[in-house]
């Protein structure tokens, strides 16, 4: 049997046991309990990643013991 | 700025401009996955629920229907795979009216568990292809995956199927 055959007659079994949807019509507005949704479970706060707050403090000391790499840094940015 | 810009930045009101435009485009493709008008209205909340947190993803330049439909897919398939191992297939959906003997009755019974046993992503891409007839290219860009792995991914879900229903097979009575 051919894959062609084998999805013709997989179709058919299917289309027996579980028909095409007709009716996929939305019958009410989801907007109010959209709102609601958000209500309860507003959007977490976009956060900053630990490794990028580990790098900003290692940043931060270097520039703090070796003002000398100001003008490198600068240099590179 | 337009309605996608907004939209990306975090606008509420843009937010729902874009939710009354495609509730109910996303709404008819889960309920198809789903088939179930109730579980298909809470997925289609969740699904613009998580649209809406990861708005800062989406690049105003896109395809919001598209970007939507993908996130719609991966909440109905996330439903799916919970739903998976204690809920049968329901019937509550209005569906093309068959005839319904006896040994049909025992027919689509013993399909229906076979296709619930599946896989949840053989269910969902099974479902999409061979019941509801959609393309391979518009389920592959819905799951995420490319159209051949969809071709896979049906087939494979038929022969689960044809092992599960081969003691069956024979008494399936002609359409």
């Amino acid at each position: 049997m051919t894959d062609h055959e084998l999805s013709k007659e997989a179709k058919d079994l299917l289309k027996l046991a579980i028909p095409a949807a007709k009716d996929t019509d939305l019958r009410r507005d989801l907007w109010p309990q959209m709102l609601r949704k958000l209500d309860e479970h507003p959007a977490p706060a976009r956060s900053v990643p630990w490794f990028d707050w580990a790098l900003a403090a290692l940043a931060c000391a270097a520039v703090l013991y070796f003002p000398g790499i100001i003008p490198a840094l600068l240099y590179h940015l | 700025m337009d309605l996608l810009e907004r939209f990306a930045s975090g606008d509420l009101e843009a937010f729902e401009v874009l939710f009354r435009q495609h509730q109910r485009e996303v709404y008819a493709w889960i309920v198809r996955i789903v088939r179930d008008p109730g579980v298909a209205e809470d997925l289609t909340v969740e699904t613009f629920w998580r649209i809406y947190n990861h708005s800062a993803r989406f690049r105003p330049g896109g395809n919001f229907r598209a970007w939507a439909r993908r996130i719609a897919t991966n909440a109905a398939l996330d439903h799916l795979r919970h739903a998976h191992a204690d809920v049968a297939l329901p019937e509550n959906l209005p569906v093309v009216p068959v005839s319904d003997t006896a040994v049909q009755r025992e027919a689509r019974e013993h399909i229906r568990n076979a296709f619930n046993t599946l896989p949840a992503i053989y269910r969902l891409v099974a479902t999409l292809a061979l019941v509801e007839e959609e393309s391979y290219a518009t389920i592959a860009a819905a799951v995420g995956i490319s159209e051949s792995l969809v071709k896979v991914r049906v087939f494979r879900a038929v022969r689960i199927l044809r092992k599960r229903l081969s003691f069956f097979a024979p008494e399936v009575p002609a359409k």
